[in-house]
């Protein structure tokens, strides 16, 4: 079955799905996020809320207003025009204390991949990663560009709690995972850096297409960093791209 | 201002409106009622707007105490057995909890989800534009949490009035739950569609605000389960890799990477959500230019809820 993008699909009465493909690649994600920004900026009364993903756009909007056809013509209009705004990312500088308790899942996905894990530590902190998208849970970061070298499949079972600060590897994904939750990926350290803190002015602090590079910390350093996150400081250096 | 303490609580109890709004690009849900209908029902009872916080009480029972003041509230949805210092009170009407009076709510007798309005609000630090919790995130206002026994929620103090308020019930008409199929209906076979709306679905026990899972005959899906995750909502029927369909809802997680087959219509969601453990389903399809105009009929009863409510006489308490 050969399918044409963008694609509308219905989500119910009151939601609606922009699908700009099935993959996750920069290219597919930047054309998700500059059709978001085109909305923002055009204010259409009858949107509520949207959602970017990976590939596609939830449109959360008043059915009250406007009807599912109307809305729906009128966003395919948009999300085929030429020159769509592109949003200019930041780049975060991410602490991490790897291994050890912190990173119970380190030594296994280096043996895996027949790397050492400093080795592990050294290409994950050495690549520069693109936030695909926020989701799942408050501040949990979904990021491309991990060295293939480290994909590692999910655990068959998951654990029942993952610790909040989670970085981890899941498929050919890494991510921040910033409240403990049930989680199937492998844990190679933990940030003292909340994506998500409720009683913080920024709540939230990274954006889909922002750019993430991780650093390591030595165990010590961890204490205080952790409890600064605690206090609200944001710990992760923001840089403009 | 008064107070409302919480004397005894079970777990599932917590404040709840009609939920947040623009955080669900960041990974936060949306929470809010799971029966937005009970809670506008609630609220306009006791004069507040229908998408005003209130506590939403789960299947078991509470009591609460009022302090500091006259509380004046009232109690919608599942039904349960009330008394106010030991003398019958009623859903769907105004009570007038005098200083010091105790209200007693029992177990949910069918339904899940009762909201017990107050008179002049719950005092609350919106975040996103609401009070609702979300017991995961730790977020939400007076308390980040579901309610326990000790919180005391600040709340408005009861106006001297001569009559209490009276909300005359709406017969829920029964049937099945209706959806608009999407957005992946084409992740299963035609054969687990057909089995969809053809089966009766028990909701399992282990449901909670994030969502229920139905219990039926195995759903086979066409080509894998896994897709690029992408965005849900309330409502969204999701079919992971055991073919047991689960039903997202006030707490979802934002995102999934199951295929989605279909959405619960907004009009259904109350009655959905009120379905107890070991409750019976069905799904019936419905076009979307259908279910829209069955979302216009639903915000327009909820706007006209006010219109159902009249006068009665002060049940007396303590005289």
């Amino acid at each position: 079955m050969t399918v044409s993008y963008p694609r509308l699909l219905p989500c119910g009465d009151s939601a609606l799905v922009v699908e700009f493909g099935n993959s996750i690649e920069p290219e597919l994600n930047r054309r998700v996020l500059a059709f978001d920004a085109l909305l923002a900026q055009e204010q259409l009364r009858a949107i509520r809320e949207t959602v970017p993903t990976y590939r596609s756009l939830l449109v959360h909007y008043d059915p009250t207003i406007i009807g599912y056809e109307e809305l729906g013509a009128k966003l395919m209009d948009f999300a085929t025009r030429k020159g769509l705004p592109s949003r200019k990312g930041r780049h975060w500088r991410v602490p991490v204390a790897y291994g050890g308790e912190f990173g119970i899942d380190l030594d296994a996905v280096a043996e895996r991949a027949g790397l050492t894990s400093e080795e592990v530590i050294a290409r994950h902190s050495g690549a520069q990663y693109r936030v695909y998208m926020l989701g799942f849970l408050p501040g949990f970061t979904y990021l491309g560009g991990l060295d293939p070298k480290l994909a590692t499949p999910r655990r068959q079972e998951p654990r029942l709690e993952a610790p909040a600060g989670m970085i981890a590897i899941g498929g050919i994904q890494t991510g921040i995972q910033c409240i403990a939750a049930p989680s199937g990926w492998n844990i190679l350290g933990r940030t003292p850096v909340r994506t998500y803190h409720p009683r913080r002015d920024p709540i939230f602090l990274i954006e889909p297409g922002d750019h993430v590079t991780f650093y390591p910390i030595a165990m010590r350093e961890w204490g205080a960093l952790d409890r600064a996150g605690e206090a609200g400081e944001w710990i992760a250096e923001m840089v403009d791209a | 201002m008064s107070f409302l303490v919480v004397d005894k609580v079970g777990p599932a109890t917590s404040v709840q409106d009609r939920g947040r709004s623009g955080a669900q690009r960041y990974g936060l849900t949306s929470s809010g009622a799971m029966d937005v209908t009970s809670l506008a029902i609630a609220n306009a009872l006791v004069g507040r707007d229908v998408s005003a916080a209130a506590v939403e009480i789960g299947p078991l029972g509470a009591e609460f105490t009022a302090v500091g003041g006259n509380v004046r509230i009232a109690l919608a949805g599942a039904d349960r057995a009330a008394t106010l210092d030991g003398r019958g009170a009623w859903l769907n009407e105004t009570v007038l909890i005098p200083e010091g009076g105790k209200l007693a709510v029992g177990a949910a007798r069918s339904g899940v989800f009762t909201y017990l309005g107050i008179e002049g609000g719950i005092a609350g630090k919106p975040v996103y534009g609401s009070l609702s919790v979300s017991a995961r995130a730790g977020l939400g206002s007076p308390y980040p949490r579901p309610l326990q026994s000790g919180d005391r929620l600040e709340v408005g103090t009861a106006r001297e009035e001569a009559f209490e308020h009276r909300f005359k019930p709406f017969s829920v008409e029964p049937g099945p739950i209706r959806v608009v199929l999407g957005p992946q209906d084409e992740a299963v076979t035609q054969e687990a569609m057909a089995l969809f709306f053809g089966a009766e679905w028990r909701v399992s026990p282990r449901s909670d605000r994030m969502g229920y899972r139905l219990e039926g005959p195995k759903l086979t899906h066409a080509d894998g389960f896994n897709i690029v995750s992408d965005g849900t909502v309330p409502g969204s029927i999701q079919v992971p890799g055991n073919g047991q369909p689960l039903a997202l809802l006030a707490d979802r997680g934002t995102t999934g990477g199951y295929p989605k087959i279909a959405t619960i219509i907004t009009a259904d969601l109350s009655r959905f959500a009120q379905t107890q453990a070991g409750g019976r389903i069905r799904f019936a399809s419905l076009p979307i230019a259908q279910a829209q105009k069955e979302a216009r009929r639903f915000a327009a009863m909820l706007s006209q809820i006010g219109e159902r409510i009249g006068v009665v006489r002060r049940i007396a308490s303590r005289e």
